[in-house]
């Protein structure tokens, strides 16, 4: 069997690990990202829209600053974030995006002059300075004050992908792709590296490391109706769990995006409403405005998805052989605009929908789109419960978009979270001497070797890989949703705790052969019912509503109980709950909680004295 | 009644001392509105789960689904099977070294070409955190990002008939990213130097012109043009070199 020895490895060579590893072999390190599949078909080249950064260029992003960004980072978090990390992201997101320039990103650049654009379904004008003339240009997105998401056309997320990987082959950065990390080389104190199985050969190889960094991305994949990728499936989050010393942060954070289009949650991106599309009901009548008098469209996501989901229960939904929806129109912009800077949105609907957007609308209808929880880590990425261990990017819960996200703040945030979280292991990399021992790696080649052994010899059962997976989605589907509820979560968990006995008596259908892509499934699959499970069960405990956490029963933001953060453990394997304990959400307090100015604004604050309601377990 | 497909699909198993290449026939029922990416998934799922194919973002954006369908390489994800006959025949991109049934190796093929053609800004420049972002005009900045678009699908070196005949061909992709390069104000590197890149027969001059690459290509990436202008460049640096010795 293969060993290979790095000072520095990553799972994950998407924007947050490739960025990571970057700072890391600039300070003279050496770094290798694993990657199921090739660097730049990670998700990160999926995103369209952009990334925010208040540089403030564009005649519409004037006076905006950092502490402009801030604000509304953390009213956008719904008051759930950590201020000191989204402060540090604020602080440097400008940086980054001037970085990201210089190494050859092709952003969209201010052209001086008259130009129109549209809100709320109404054209406007804009006259862009001369003297801003070639510098980066924003456009506008949901939940922001001020322009400021900056872009290329609506490929930012891959023409940032693309640099970011150059900048890898320029550095000597290697990317092992079609490997897939399995489970953690650690000793219950400190990470050693992990065990990958090659999808190239289907063979079991071991990485050694000094830091270990998981930048493996988002969740999306236990739900059924998701924007994300189908590699976006967990796997390396439940390789974490699975320690039983490494914690999930606000698990039960789960965004929905808008604008997915029926049937297939293809995502349209938020700059299709940033820049002036509308929603419009079975009557193609406009409706946000009604609920949200003041930003409309551009409220942020968790609010935007859940007066649709509303305005469809009240019965003005399009009915359709998928279920319910709703119309996006973006007619009023123009084919120009719509063939130019909406490219891939264009080609989404005429490829996927056979819906030419120019002339027609939009089914859409909100889907799972973000997991804003993740491996918790502290400020400087350094993973709770593990020395050695560091987490970036979706995969973290850094923790600067508590319980909702802003649209930009992703991708802006995984070069920001790479640079920073980067630099402080080329740091912790400086002091460390590490030792590797020998029987601490044999044995956990043993125990992958045998789980494999069992799913292909039945040894355990015969459950169906894919039976189960859907058990589970189906379960998170009904009771883990935009609206949620105690009873539909207790049968939520319920349905989860059954899946996950189900979910050790898999055995394969085929033979196990080579890269088996059976195998690969069942491989993270009772991982994936137990992190369903930390969503499910951190739910059904909030009592609260907080940004994309919506409770039917309890509709007030409680920041007298809930102004926390919520840790998940999974102490033993044969545990069926996972075990919860709550941390304060924020050390450093620069905004106090107050209204979002947004959303509904029924608070229960921290002032108030102790009633009813009462603390999580 | 919906239309029952047939698929004959490529199998061989390369880690699978007992497999031979051959074709295999899958039947399913054809739904509404369904894609490739919707019939290969339920047939693993439902008939046979050692089937290997690539799928990633099911979105036509990461370009991991190439395969040759019905003759022609094109992504899998936004092929609909309406648009197809009742028999449909899949096959793995030629060129590429095969996994397993669907699945190549396209990551170390253009890791490879990443290295070959130095596909980073060239500069000479430091960055500096405390300055402005230096400027540069929106045309330029769109006419990059038009080439960047590549989502290395590798459905262009598959259908190109210098890359099936010699392995060192670097293909359109490759010459397309040397022109993304070549027109960014931002790399120093000089035409001398892109010659030595690409000036021979493994790089413009093996290109035979037929353009099969622009007529597969699904992001509909202007690599005719690209190609031309390359030639031309390329041609005049050479007639230079040649006066100079
Ligand atoms: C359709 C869509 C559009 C979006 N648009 C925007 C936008 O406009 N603006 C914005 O800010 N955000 C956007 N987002 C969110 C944003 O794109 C992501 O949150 C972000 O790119 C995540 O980057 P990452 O580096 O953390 O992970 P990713 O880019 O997802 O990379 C994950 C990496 O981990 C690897 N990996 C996973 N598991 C394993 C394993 N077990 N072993 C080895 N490797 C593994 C993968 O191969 C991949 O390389 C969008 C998201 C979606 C789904
Ligand atoms: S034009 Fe050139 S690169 Fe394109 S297919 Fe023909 S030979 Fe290949
Ligand atoms: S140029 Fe077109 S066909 Fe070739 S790899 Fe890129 S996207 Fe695919
Ligand atoms: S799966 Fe991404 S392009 Fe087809």
């Amino acid at each position: 069997m293969q060993t290979i020895y790095t000072d520095f490895l990553v799972v994950g060579a998407g924007l947050a690990g490739e960025r990571a590893a970057v700072q890391a072999a600039d300070a003279g390190f050496s770094a290798i990202c694993l990657s199921l599949v090739p660097a730049r078909r990670s998700h990160s080249s999926a995103a369209q829209g952009g990334m925010q950064a208040s540089l403030g260029n564009s005649v519409m992003g004037e006076g905006d600053c950092p502490d402009v960004h801030f604000a509304d980072t953390v009213k956008g978090s719904d008051w759930g974030c950590d201020q000191e990390v989204a402060r540090l992201f604020a602080d440097t997101a400008p940086i980054e995006m001037r970085r990201l320039a210089h190494w050859g990103v092709p952003w969209n650049r201010v052209v001086p002059g008259k130009s129109i654009y549209y809100k709320g379904g109404k054209q406007f004008e804009k006259v862009e300075a001369e003297d801003k003339e070639g510098l980066i240009m924003a456009r506008s997105f949901g939940g922001t004050a001020k322009w400021r998401t900056c872009y290329t056309s609506d490929g930012t997320g891959h023409a940032v992908m693309c640099t970011m990987d150059n900048r890898c082959a320029e550095k000597g950065v290697e990317v092992h792709d079609k490997t897939e990390a399995i489970a953690l080389i650690q000793d219950g104190e400190t990470c050693f590296g992990v065990v990958a199985r090659c999808l190239r050969t289907g063979e079991l190889r071991v990485y050694l490391s000094k830091a270990t960094m998981i930048a493996a991305g988002g969740f999306g994949r236990i739900y059924p109706n998701t924007t994300n990728a189908v590699i976006c499936d967990g796997g390396a989050h439940t390789m974490c769990l699975n320690t039983g010393v490494v914690p999930m942060g606000n698990m039960e954070a789960v965004q929905f995006h808008p604008t997915g289009i029926v049937p297939t949650d293809i995502l349209v991106t938020e700059g299709c409403r940033g820049d002036g599309g509308t929603l419009l009901d079975v009557n193609e009548k406009r409706f946000m405005h009604e609920y949200e008098p003041d930003k409309a469209e551009l409220a942020s996501r968790d609010v935007v998805s859940r007066w649709m989901t509303h305005h469809m229960r009240e019965g003005h939904g399009v009915k359709s052989p998928y279920g319910e929806h709703l119309w996006l129109d973006i007619r009023h912009l123009g084919e120009e605009h719509i063939t130019g800077k909406l490219r891939e949105v264009y080609e989404i609907c005429t490829s996927f929908l056979g819906v030419d957007p120019i002339h027609q609308l939009i089914p859409v209808r909100p889907t799972q789109h973000y997991s804003m929880g993740g491996v918790r880590t502290n400020k400087d990425g350094a993973a709770y419960g593990l020395k050695g261990l560091f987490a970036a990017g979706e995969a973290a819960c850094w923790d600067m978009h508590g319980f909702n996200r802003l649209g930009g703040n992703s991708l802006a945030e995984t070069v920001v979270a790479g640079g920073i979280i980067g630099r402080k292991i080329a740091e912790y990399l400086e002091g460390s001497e590490t030792e590797f021992k020998t029987s601490l790696i044999n044995d956990e080649v043993r125990k992958q070797q045998s789980r494999i052994d069992a799913l292909v010899n039945c040894t355990n059962g015969s459950e169906n890989v894919y039976k189960v997976r859907k058990a589970m989605q189906d379960a998170l589907h009904k009771g883990a949703n935009i609206f949620r509820n105690q009873q539909g979560l207790e049968a939520c968990v319920a349905e989860l705790q059954e899946a996950l006995i189900r979910s050790k008596n898999v055995g394969l259908r085929s033979d196990g052969k080579g890269v088996n892509p059976e195998l690969a499934s069942a491989l993270k699959l009772e991982g994936q019912v137990k992190m369903a499970l930390m969503v499910a069960y951190g739910a059904l405990q909030r009592t609260e509503s907080r940004g994309s956490h919506n409770r039917e029963d309890f509709t007030a933001r409680n920041d007298r109980d809930w102004l926390n953060r919520t840790l998940a453990y999974w102490k033993n394997t044969d545990d069926t709950l996972p075990t919860l304990e709550y941390e304060p959400a924020t050390e450093v307090v620069e905004i106090p909680p107050g209204d979002r100015g947004y959303g509904k604004s029924e608070i229960i604050s921290a002032d108030t004295p102790k009633g009813k309601g009462k603390k999580g377990k | 009644m919906s239309r029952l497909l047939k698929f004959n699909i490529f199998r061989y198993n390369p880690e699978d001392t007992q497999s031979e290449p051959h074709m295999q026939e899958f039947v399913l029922e054809e739904t509404d509105s369904m894609t490739l990416f919707i019939a290969l998934n339920r047939i693993r799922e439902e008939q046979d789960p050692s089937l290997q194919f690539d799928f990633c973002c099911r979105a036509g954006i990461c370009g991991s689904c190439g395969m040759v369908i019905n003759g022609r390489p094109g992504l899998a994800c936004h092929t609909k099977t309406r648009d197809l006959p009742g028999e449909i025949t899949l096959l793995p991109l030629p060129v590429f070294k095969l996994v397993g049934d669907l699945s190549v190796d396209t990551g170390s093929w253009f890791r490879e070409m990443y290295t070959a053609t130095e596909s980073w800004i060239h500069t000479d420049k430091e960055f500096d955190p405390t300055a402005l972002e230096e400027r540069m005009d929106n045309k330029d900045a769109v006419a990059i990002y038009e080439l960047e678009r590549c989502v290395e699908c590798g459905c262009c070196i598959s259908a190109c008939g210098t890359a099936r005949l010699r392995d060192d061909f670097i293909g359109a992709a490759a010459l397309n990213r040397v022109a993304r390069f070549l027109i960014d104000p931002r790399d120093q590197r000089s035409e001398n130097d892109y010659y030595e890149i690409i000036g021979n027969d493994m790089g413009i001059f093996g290109c035979m012109g037929l353009l099969a690459c622009e007529d597969v290509c699904p992001k509909h990436l202007p690599l005719q043009n690209q190609l031309g202008f390359l030639r031309r460049k390329m041609g005049i640096t050479s007639l230079k070199r040649i006066f100079k010795k």
